[in-house]
């Protein structure tokens, strides 16, 4: 609790005090007024003083003064229990208020508290500590354990497990070692790392999270809008109306003025609308911070609505729904083992830094000996002729088997085939393929079951491969061999086909997806980590390479979402209640306290709840793939 | 000319809408934005009328909510 609000704790518990004893004191006339008016005094007094000041300067329809005039009226009318109890209940609701939102607001920070303090920059061979912008592009930082990667950059020295949960949700350490990238934000877990830093600060990927997520309030959904606009008709049209219920009844009828006025009252203690007001930003507020919880960045509150609406997803495949690199997924040999073949080809592979070369080395997984390689002849688009062992080996596509004059296994294949043959013998092939990610087929399942209609992929693959990943992922619909150009109008053909009142969105990689990101309804960009691009193009960034983020961050919208209804409908539904009970004598001034407080209590608690999304991260099971026996992986 | 500034102790929601549709209205303001939750105000107008606008702006803050602190 902030000074502030404790000083308001104090007055509040003092004023109930003297409240409580006035109650039970039962003393009359000027004595029972001063016991009652003095704690009202007490609790009430900034705000009738604000009030005063807000009429000086014009502003009249402000709850300060809504509630001095509501008030004061009951006191007028005698009713000193309800002047206090309604000033007593207020502050209580604003001091609630206040709390909550300090809280939720802590809680985000908290979240995001991924700002490094100072980097350690080795300068003339001594390591000194400065704050993380000052460190230029090239120069060593070293990263003890336990201290947080301040700048991002390749590693040069040392190797260690890096906690990248503060950024992507993920719990499981990742390994980390020379030569590979690292991004600002990590806590660096066990050994001491030297990282060349290849970004300014101001580039920097925490630079860039957090620069997203303190923005992602500016952008406001439609019920946020409603509810401001509402608001401000809403408290000048209660005033009013209080205003002639005070005055017609009593000069048209003949009626009472008392009676009449205490309706009155109870309409200005309903008529401040900060309950409605805050409850629903606060749950945007809370579901985007949920979401950055689990791994994904929503860049504003709109989208959050947005993607509680989605009945379309669209899909790129390689490195959205398939990791992005090779592995060889088949061997077939005519002659020697399987085993012997795959040294063969990663021999002839050796000096080839092509992915689908180095995916056949990583399957053969053993150290080359060199020595045994001689005359390495690259033919470009065809594949490599080399000498090993003495003897004359080729290895590549069937473009060169058939440029060698080698009868080759021409079978259709699905994947890329990397041919054989041994002094122009013929000895098998050997597959390699994209695989498909580990929890891509429950991404599918998981949107099906979050209501999603229609699942596309686009993919600039060739048709064989893009239908076997659509097949096996159960997707309704595929295209293959697009060109990026291809995959804007596709998407904008589907655009068309959709619902015109739901939306679409594209998940890519965002590397060269960017306009597709853009012209869809939401751009979905996957591992957002490295890329500036995709960051930058769309609209929702997942920060792990898990396609099932995405049903995760449509359930933590769809929540939100809810939550910002019930609380509009729970809010004006009461209200309206109330309004209408008091206008007609049937509420009494403690209902419409209730009617205001207690909604904005409620209310408030109801939108803490978007925050709250444990029940979403629970792991997924994977099953292995039965069909393919002893290999872990699934392929494509 | 677009600037962000950081607004402390906003009393309620409702000021910030109020503060919001307040500076809106003022001539050559291109937008504005207030963000509650954020606690901060993103203004937007054109360079050369952008302190007289700035100014215009701090009276209306302090004009709806006399607590706010506005800072850079």
């Amino acid at each position: 609790m902030s000074k502030k609000e404790k000083r308001r704790l104090l007055r509040i518990l003092i004023a109930s005090a003297g409240f409580v004893a006035a109650f039970i004191s039962n003393l009359d006339g000027l004595s029972e007024f001063l016991v009652f008016f003095i704690p009202y005094l007490i609790v009430g007094g900034d705000i009738l003083w604000k009030a005063a000041r807000n009429i000086i300067r014009g502003q009249v329809f402000d709850e300060n003064f809504l509630m001095s005039i509501a008030t004061i009226g009951a006191f007028c009318l005698g009713e000193y229990a309800e002047g206090i109890a309604v000033m007593l209940f207020f502050q209580v609701g604003e001091l609630f208020q206040s709390y909550a939102v300090s809280r939720s607001r802590r809680s985000i920070s908290e979240l995001m508290d991924i700002r490094p303090d100072y980097a350690n920059v080795l300068r003339n061979g001594e390591m000194i500590q400065v704050d993380p912008e000052e460190v230029q592009i090239n120069e060593s930082i070293v990263v003890k354990p336990g201290e947080r990667i301040p700048l991002d950059g390749i590693i040069t020295g040392g190797f260690s497990t890096i906690d990248t949960s503060a950024l992507t949700g993920e719990s499981a350490p990742r390994d980390a070692q020379k030569g590979e990238e690292v991004i600002s934000g990590c806590i660096n877990q066990t050994g001491k790392l030297t990282i060349q830093v290849n970004k300014e600060y101001g580039q920097s990927t925490v630079v860039k999270i957090l620069e997203l997520v303190e923005n992602s309030s500016d952008k406001k959904s439609r019920s946020e809008n409603f509810i401001t606009k509402f608001a401000r008709y809403y408290t000048p049209f209660v005033f009013f109306a209080a205003l002639i219920l005070a005055i017609i009844p009593p000069l048209t009828m003949g009626q009472p003025f008392d009676i009449w006025i205490e309706r009155a009252l109870i309409f200005l203690v309903i008529s401040c609308p900060c309950a409605l007001v805050i409850s629903v930003p606060l749950s945007f507020f809370g579901g985007i911070g949920g979401a950055s919880k689990s791994g994904v960045l929503v860049k504003g509150s709109n989208y959050l609505e947005a993607l509680a609406n989605t009945e379309m997803v669209v899909f790129d495949k390689t490195g959205t729904l398939t990791k992005g690199n090779f592995i060889v997924s088949e061997i077939y040999s005519k002659k020697m083992s399987n085993q012997e073949l795959l040294e063969l080809a990663a021999y002839a592979e050796d000096y080839s830094n092509h992915p689908i070369a180095q995916s056949i080395k990583q399957a053969f997984g053993k150290t080359i000996d060199s020595s045994r390689i001689k005359d390495i002849e690259e033919v470009a688009g065809h594949g490599v002729k080399s000498v090993i062992d003495g003897k004359v080996v080729f290895a590549g596509n069937a473009k060169l088997m058939k440029r060698e004059h080698i009868s080759y296994n021409d079978r259709k294949l699905v994947g890329t085939a990397v041919h054989i043959a041994i002094n122009n013998e013929y000895m098998g092939y050997i597959l390699v393929e994209d695989k498909i990610k580990q929890d891509a087929p429950h991404a599918i399942t998981a949107l099906k079951s979050a209501g999603i209609t229609q699942t596309v992929m686009l993919t600039g693959d060739a048709d064989s491969v893009g239908k076997k990943v659509a097949t096996k992922l159960k997707l309704d619909k595929v295209y293959t061999e697009l060109l990026p150009a291809d995959k804007v109008e596709h998407v904008e053909e589907l655009m068309k086909q959709k619902n015109e009142k739901r939306s679409l969105a594209f998940v890519g990689d965002g590397i060269n997806d960017a306009p597709v990101l853009a012209r869809a309804d939401i751009g979905i960009a996957m591992g957002g980590l490295g890329s500036d691009a995709a960051i930058e193009a769309a609209d929702v960034v997942i920060m792990t390479d898990e396609p099932s983020k995405i049903a995760t961050v449509m359930k933590i919208s769809k929540k939100t979402l809810r939550i910002a209804k019930q609380n509009i409908v729970f809010a004006l539904g009461v209200k309206g209640v109330v309004l209408i009970m008091g206008a007609i004598g049937m509420a009494t001034m403690w209902a419409a306290v209730f009617a205001d407080v207690g909604v904005s209590v409620l209310a408030i608690l109801n939108a803490i709840r978007a925050l709250n999304i444990k029940k979403f991260n629970t792991p997924v099971q994977f099953s292995q793939n039965q069909e393919e026996g002893n290999r872990k992986e699934i392929v494509a | 000319m677009k600037k962000t500034y950081k607004l402390l102790d906003v009393d309620c929601g409702n000021c910030a809408a109020k503060i919001e549709h307040g500076i809106s209205k003022l001539d050559d303001v291109t937008d504005v934005k207030v963000n509650f939750m954020g606690q901060r105000m993103i203004l937007e107008a054109p360079d050369d009328k952008f302190d007289a606008v700035f100014k215009q702006a701090k009276k209306i803050i302090k004009k709806i909510d006399s607590g706010v602190s506005i800072e850079t």
